[in-house]
């Protein structure tokens, strides 16, 4: 396999093929390209910020009535795509890219930060992937494919921290792993690696980034997510940030390949922008020369989807307003579950709808600093500095860390004593570094600090004539080592779902069954959550679950979230998959047109005064059924049924079409009935042929109450007078 | 104690309060670059098993035997050479590969003795 083809799945087993001698075609990161002359035109539009169209892609839903364009935003756009499962998650990457993500996060499962070296094969992850050698490149290559296919490179990330930071680095460089987390900090705070080891690790792990040109995140996101009050914490984070940055740019990294994972640290219902504006206008002031990865806010999300949704679009926009390289987004179901496929999905395209909404934004409204903003911006710089000037003071940051002065939830200066205090001596890997001796040396590349080689040579990896990093040939590669724990045997398991018969549906992994369903019920919570648990189970549903209950009035009711899985499959080839409807050629449907001098009366009955979409099917100016000869008699909206038949009598018309947009309480299908029993009462029916539109009619629903026809939304005046013209030839009338 | 440390905060505020924020810039980086050193003396003076692996891979030796052969490397004192100059050292020795040098030490940590 070389090409994908957009009509057929991507083929997995066949991805896992040859991986041996699978090596990435690049290395180092790729942001997305700009028109030439920076203004994108696409029909009616000039976008100041877009990048390069995408050659395939699914644009946002309103697309169609902008002659689906889909514009991509300057920010390169990421997922972070992690079901235990990296076979299931190369679907789910596919879809993410066709959505405009070119950035794919893949985190790691529970604890493989405290692992002291790698892990090979690909044994099922834990809110996260095992990161291994045979995981990457498979993800990589399909990643391959996949951009062939959208026509953007994606980028694939993942992290570089815990106990063995300097071996993952080296297995990043060599399988082409184009971002990575790496911040030391994060491993002292986060996951009590001791500190002295994690820098001293992290020098080395950055050294290997750098060279490979591994685009880096740091870690300060995670403040926001641990503290209480994360808005308290700002001066924290710009410190943070301030010394990840520093270090590696001291390791040799450059400024352009460092980025700073910043999340707008405040959430509704607090005035949020008093908040997170001056932080993020402060931060881009200090850290101007570097690169921002601004992430959406998870502290306050829970189970309500839509409420995350709305604050990642406020994120996003603050991100419009002040500049963001990477824009990355949080799906919205993270406070709930490890994220399930759409939401992947639904993230992706709250940051693109964004960006594109808010467009030029910078040329229209500008950030005022001479009012309290600037009073703001400049009170986080003073206390970050301050808080700096501290550390030095009682013996800079390791006495700091061991003090608890990070992640307080108080405002500095203020403390809470809430922070994470580390002992230097203490942690994971205390007391594992070895000063290196005076003949230390390593004989390979991306080596940092002292090597002393011996005299003579000029490139280390001379000595072993090249290493994995120039010579990728010489990379060891190992396939599997736990047989009972492989993506061989989950794949064997999932391959009636994948590639059989066997249609169900799901969440996260082929067959998984999972659903979710929504009820509103007209209980207070409590009873709510415990009756719509019984009604999943009435429905047949396994192992349901509340996930989420938001009261919409303490006794009138609940909205209720359930899910569960589905015991059940169903065999594709039980489906009657209705034809495509085929168009007849325009010559014939004129001259079919022609031959009976076809005439119709029109209207939009009962009391519904929705004319548009019955316009757009007569009017020769939207292409409607008039273009092709038609000659209509419009009747006008809220037409009752027998006024219509009337005018079909006295003007011998060969059809009647209605539209019924109100569908509430059924009475589209009543109408249709109606003008069916009317026009038989009448002895019309086997001469007029009766059809029906509206938003919510489906040829099967028209059919059902007695039209020869029915048209839903979308519909075009050709699918109506092709439908006509079939009609009459079946009644032998052309 | 935290009165002091307030106190001593308005100070140092009031201080920054006269510079511009060019100044401050500045002032914010002269401190992390102050700050990272010492940081940065460790990963140029020390290193750990887990650098060590990196550079057997480096070196084309899979992970599983790098793990071995930096355990038995630390185990016999030899961390501080590099356990890439160790096994360079034993390939050439016992005229043998690096992989196979690699083998030799995870089989039998004798090889290291007589270096
Ligand atoms: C514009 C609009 C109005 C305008 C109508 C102006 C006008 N002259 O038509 C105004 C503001 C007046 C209006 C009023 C009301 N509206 Co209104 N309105 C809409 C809106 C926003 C767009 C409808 C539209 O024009 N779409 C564009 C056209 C091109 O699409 P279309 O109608 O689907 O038509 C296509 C197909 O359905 C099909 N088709 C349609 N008819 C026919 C007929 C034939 C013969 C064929 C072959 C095909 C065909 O082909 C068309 C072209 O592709 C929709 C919401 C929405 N976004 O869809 C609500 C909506 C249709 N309205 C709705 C309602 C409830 C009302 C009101 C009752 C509200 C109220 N209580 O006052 C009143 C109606 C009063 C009345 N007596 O009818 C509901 C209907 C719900 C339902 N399914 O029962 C909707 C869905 C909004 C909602 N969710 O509440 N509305």
């Amino acid at each position: 396999m070389n090409k994908l083809d957009p009509k057929v799945k991507i083929d997995i087993e066949e991805i896992l093929k040859d991986l041996e001698h699978y090596h990435p075609r690049r290395k180092g990161w790729t942001w997305r390209e700009k028109p030439e002359g920076g203004v994108y035109k696409v029909e009616k539009f000039e976008f100041k910020n877009m990048t390069l169209p995408l050659k395939n892609s699914v644009p946002l839903p309103a697309a169609k009535y902008f002659n689906n364009i889909d514009p991509q935003p300057e920010p390169v756009i990421t997922t972070e795509i992690a079901s235990g499962r990296f076979e299931d998650d190369i679907r789910r990457m596919r879809m993410a890219a066709w959505h405009g993500a070119d950035h794919i996060m893949v985190i790691r499962t529970t604890g493989q930060s405290h692992i002291d070296g790698l892990l090979e094969g690909t044994p099922e992850g834990v809110g996260g992937v095992p990161i291994t050698r045979k995981q990457i490149r498979a993800s990589r290559k399909a990643c391959d494919l996949i951009e062939d296919e959208v026509g953007r490179k994606i980028n694939f990330h993942s992290y570089v921290s815990g106990v063995a930071g300097p071996e993952v680095a080296v297995l990043f460089a060599e399988e082409g792993i184009n971002g990575a987390h790496q911040d030391p900090q994060y491993n002292v705070l986060y996951r009590n690696v001791n500190m002295y080891r994690s820098f001293t690790d992290a020098a080395s792990a950055k050294k290997v980034m750098a060279d490979a040109g591994i685009f880096q995140i740091d870690g300060a996101h995670n403040a926001n997510a641990t503290a209480k009050e994360g808005w308290s914490v700002m001066p924290e984070l710009l410190v943070q940030h301030g010394l990840n940055c520093a270090f590696s740019v001291g390791v040799g990294m450059p400024k352009s390949q460092i980025g700073l994972s910043t999340v707008p640290p405040c959430a509704p219902p607090s005035p949020k922008l008093w908040y997170d504006l001056p932080y993020a206008v402060a931060l881009r002031d200090i850290f101007s020369e570097f690169k921002f990865r601004a992430q959406q806010n998870t502290r306050y999300i829970e189970a309500d989807i839509e409420e995350a949704t709305r604050t990642h679009v406020i994120d996003t926009m603050i991100s419009a307003l002040t500049h963001a390289d990477i824009q990355s987004t949080i799906t919205p179901d993270e406070g709930r579950n490890v994220p399930w496929h759409y939401n992947n999905i639904r993230g992706i395209e709250t940051a693109k709808q964004t960006l594109v909404a808010l467009d030029g934004i910078k040329e229209l409204i500008k950030i005022d600093r001479s009012g309290p903003l600037g009073e703001m911006v400049r009170d986080i710089k003073e206390r970050a500095i301050c808080l700096l000037e501290e550390m030095i003071e009682i013996g800079g940051y390791f006495a700091a860390v061991e003090k608890g002065f990070f992640v307080d939830s108080a405002r500095y200066p203020e403390r809470n004593g809430d922070g994470i205090a580390r002992d230097s001596k203490g942690g994971v890997g205390a007391g594992s570094i070895v000063e290196r001796e005076a003949d230390y040396y390593a004989p390979v590349c991306s080596v940092f600090g002292h090597n002393h080689l011996p005299a003579g040579t000029k490139k280390p990896c001379d000595l072993i004539d090249g290493c994995t990093l120039c010579k990728p040939e010489k990379i060891a590669y190992i396939d599997e080592i736990d047989q009972t724990d492989n993506c061989n045997l989950r794949l064997e398991k999932t391959v009636e779902h994948r590639k059989g018969n066997s249609i169900k549906p799901e969440a996260e992994w082929a067959g998984d069954g999972t659903v979710l369903i929504q009820l509103f019920v007209p209980e207070e919570v409590e009873i709510a959550k415990v009756a719509a648990l019984e009604m999943a189970k009435k429905m047949g549903l396994n192992d349901p679950e509340v996930i989420n209950a938001q009261v919409m009035h303490p006794s009138e009711g609940t909205f209720v979230e359930v899910k569960g899985k589905v015991g059940f499959s169903i065999d594709r080839t039980t489906l009657k998959i209705p034809p495509k409807e085929e168009i007849l050629g325009e010559d014939e449907i004129r001259a079919g047109v022609k031959k009976v001098g076809l005439t119709v009366v029109a209207g939009t009955v009962g009391e519904d005064e929705h004319s548009v979409g019955l316009r757009e099917i007569l009017d020769i100016k939207h292409g409607g059924i008039e273009k092709y000869g038609v000659k209509y008699h419009y009747l006008g909206t809220s037409v009752p049924i027998s006024k219509i038949v009337d005018a079909a009598v006295e003007t011998g018309a060969d059809a009647i079409l209605i539209s019924t947009i109100i569908s509430h309480n059924d009475v589209h299908r009543k109408n249709m009935k109606k003008l069916h029993e009317l026009c038989l009462e009448k002895g019309i029916r086997d001469k007029v042929l009766c059809m029906c539109g509206g938003t919510q009619v489906t040829r099967e629903i028209a059919k059902e109450c007695g039209m020869d026809d029915g048209f839903g939304r979308g519909s075009k005046g050709i699918h109506v007078v092709n439908s006509l013209v079939k009609c009459l030839k079946a009644k032998g009338k052309i | 104690m935290d009165d002091v440390r307030i106190q001593k905060f308005e100070k140092r505020r009031a201080e920054l309060a006269k510079m511009s924020d060019e100044q401050l810039k500045a002032r914010f980086w002269e401190l992390c670059d102050k700050m990272v050193e010492p940081m940065l003396d460790y990963g140029q003076r020390f290193t750990s098993m887990s650098i060590e692996r990196s550079v057997l891979l480096r070196m084309g030796i899979d992970s599983v035997t790098s793990q071995g052969v930096v355990s038995k490397i630390n185990e016999a004192g030899l961390l501080g050479k590099g356990a890439g100059h160790v096994v360079l050292k034993v390939s050439k020795k016992n005229n043998v590969d690096i992989r196979e040098a690699a083998k030799l030490i995870n089989n039998d940590i004798t090889v290291l003795k007589s270096l």
